[in-house]
């Protein structure tokens, strides 16, 4: 499983990086959100995987005695999911202001002003 | 100490921005309860720093949770310098865009988000978690996209691409660095994790995670390779957005810097070698990218890059006269950085151009306030006695002790590229006779009432005389500077006050 899981994210983050040098603003997002996606498998990876196990402390016990699962990286995941969403609708609604304002998905049409000094 | 007035600046901003709510739409209004928000604030924020001073570390462990578990809020003298300029910064600006900017930007809400903003900037100096620093940065960051984007135009498009690109970029390599921080120890807290990394035996691992909050921290305070989205977008939005920006957003890249390498990571010597080769090529990469800039806000852009290689420069030196240094140049370059955009703005409104060639006779026709912008300017290449003149001689003598002789050629250089585009703008937009005649449609500056002048002008001259009393009375803000760098180069002071000393 963890095999699995660190080939996953080393699929997301390249994925992510490879899109991430398109050309299109489109490619330019996905790539952001494939990151995105890829740091919080990370951070799941991270914490420790552990199967069918609870953080869950038995009443007649005063402290846990057996293997449980963390759930801070779980807390840091949703916390991570939530604000990446509020970032993704806010970008593609900037490109969506860019492209109707230079009516181009192409990066390298955005690179008019740098070359004035 | 535990206090829960540490929280009370960071409340004071929410609290304005939810009460600006209500009044959406209102300009008068807004313009009132922000600036009366903004001077509580600062109140706030100067009996946070002197009980800082005067009680030590203040702490505050959120809910009630002990330390490791919960979150934990500390200030200690370096969260309160930063804490107290925000606060300052953030009134002068908050006065100045009262009448820079224009009314249907105030409408669509922009003190709302300013006070967000702000709110970020104070959460992300005096949290004591690492997660928590950054949902921290994200808030200033979101609240920055839309300060930089709202009511854009083309060229303002291009340069908000660039720069949330590269910030969301920035916020992924952070979390990845988080994640694999809490893998190798298994908390957040910015105390317990340095307690728990000395114990963790793959110091390879330790020294590739501290490498990603480099980069991470790097493009958000625009260090040599990673600089490039800032001279693209920091010339678009209006002066008083740009004041804030280019003040406070890339010095809280540098406090989580010097935050994380202080109290988590001990730099080796392949990480020294590496900030020292990246500092040299911060210097000398902006010094030379402001060369054959004409727009004055292209300029500065530039020198904000080559005067973050100054604050690299004293993490290298990682001495602690170094230290010294840094905080005090930290102080003075957030002062006269928010300054100078703000200069930079009110010539914009009086020849409707920042573009060097194209302006002149300022002198002539404006000279109490080009008396106090060369007050500034001097401030910023560092002539004796003003404020940018102390933290240099102590980088210098520092780097020359250390026989660091690269870094210091890369600091004169700087030092003095500086002074010839700082001599440059004063020589052609000052003193210069204008190339063309000025007309009154030039001139947006003198239809101005009385009560606008006095708020364009007054946080000029208020963050001015700042910066002559820091120059003037040196003595104090070096003692001040000593004491936050005694307490960075002693990191088990700050662990001990988060989390109990151990007895």
């Amino acid at each position: 499983m963890e095999l699995l899981l660190v080939i996953l994210v080393g699929a997301f983050y390249s994925a992510g990086i490879y899109m991430m040098f398109r050309r299109s603003m489109v490619k330019l997002l996905m790539g952001l959100l494939l990151l995105g996606n890829g740091a919080n498998i990370l951070i799941f990876l991270m914490g420790g995987l552990t199967k069918g196990k609870a953080p869950i402390i038995r009443p007649e016990n005063s402290k846990f005695l057996e293997v449980y699962a963390d759930p801070v990286p779980q807390a840091l995941i949703l916390t991570a999911i939530v604000i990446s969403f509020a970032l993704t609708a806010f970008a593609i609604v900037l490109l969506k202001r860019v492209y109707t304002t230079t009516g181009s998905d192409d990066l390298d049409s955005l690179n008019i002003q740098d070359l004035d000094i | 100490m535990t206090t829960n007035f540490i929280l009370a600046p960071i409340l004071m901003h929410m609290f304005t921005a939810i009460v600006l709510l209500f009044f959406w739409q209102k300009v008068l209004i807004q313009k009132i309860i922000s600036i009366v928000g903004n001077s509580i604030a600062f109140l706030l924020c100067l009996r946070l720093f002197e009980m800082t001073l005067s009680q030590g570390y203040l702490t505050l462990q959120l809910g009630g949770w002990q330390a490791p578990f919960g979150i934990t809020f500390i200030s200690d003298t370096l969260s309160a310098i930063m804490v107290l300029l925000t606060a300052l910064v953030s009134l002068a600006v908050g006065i100045y865009s009262t009448a820079s900017l224009n009314v249907s930007r105030i409408k669509y809400g922009y003190f709302f988000i300013f006070h967000f903003l702000i709110m970020g900037l104070l959460g992300a100096f005096l949290t004591g978690d690492i997660f928590n620093m950054y949902v921290w940065f994200e808030v200033v960051i979101i609240s920055s996209f839309i300060l930089m984007t709202v009511g854009g135009k083309k060229m303002q498009m291009e340069g908000a691409i660039k720069y949330v690109t590269m910030n969301m970029l920035a916020s992924v390599i952070f979390l990845t660095a988080i994640a694999v921080l809490y893998g190798i120890t298994g908390t957040l807290n910015i105390a317990d994790i340095a307690n728990k990394i000395t114990l963790v035996e793959n110091k390879g691992l330790v020294t590739v995670t501290s490498l990603l909050f480099f980069v991470g921290f790097g493009i958000k305070s625009a260090v040599f390779p990673l600089y490039f989205w800032l001279p693209s977008a920091y010339h678009t939005p209006p002066s008083a957005i740009a004041a804030i920006f280019g003040g406070l957003l890339t010095k809280m890249g540098i406090y989580a810097m010097l935050r994380v390498f202080t109290v988590i990571f001990q730099p080796d010597y392949f990480t020294l070698t590496l900030f020292s080769i990246i500092a040299v090529l911060t210097l000398i990469t902006g010094a030379l990218g402001t060369i054959n800039k004409r727009s004055i806000r292209r300029i500065l852009s530039y020198l904000i890059i080559c005067h973050i290689g100054y604050l690299i420069a004293g993490l290298v030196l990682n001495t602690e006269l170094a230290f010294v240094a840094l905080v005090f140049y930290l102080i003075h370059d957030v002062i006269v950085k928010s300054n100078v955009f703000m200069i930079s703005g009110v010539i914009l409104k009086m020849r409707e151009t920042v573009d060097i060639t194209r302006l002149g006779s300022l002198l002539k026709d404006y000279p109490k306030f080009s008396f106090v912008a060369a007050l500034v300017f001097f401030s910023l290449i560092g002539i004796p006695p003003l404020s940018g003149f102390w933290p240099k001689i102590l980088l210098f003598q520092e780097s020359f002790k250390q026989e660091n002789y690269v870094l210091l050629a890369g600091l004169i250089v700087a030092s003095f590229v500086t002074l010839f585009v700082m001599v440059r703008i004063w020589s052609e937009a000052f003193w210069k006779i204008s190339p063309k005649p000025i007309t009154e449609e030039i001139d947006h500056f003198a239809p101005f009432s009385l009560s606008g002048k006095i708020a364009l002008i007054a946080p000029i001259v208020g963050l001015a005389a700042v910066s002559l009393i820091i120059g003037l009375n040196a003595n104090s803000f070096i003692k001040l500077s000593e004491k936050a760098a005694y307490e960075m180069k002693r990191p088990e002071i700050y662990i001990n006050n988060v989390l109990g000393s151990k007895e």
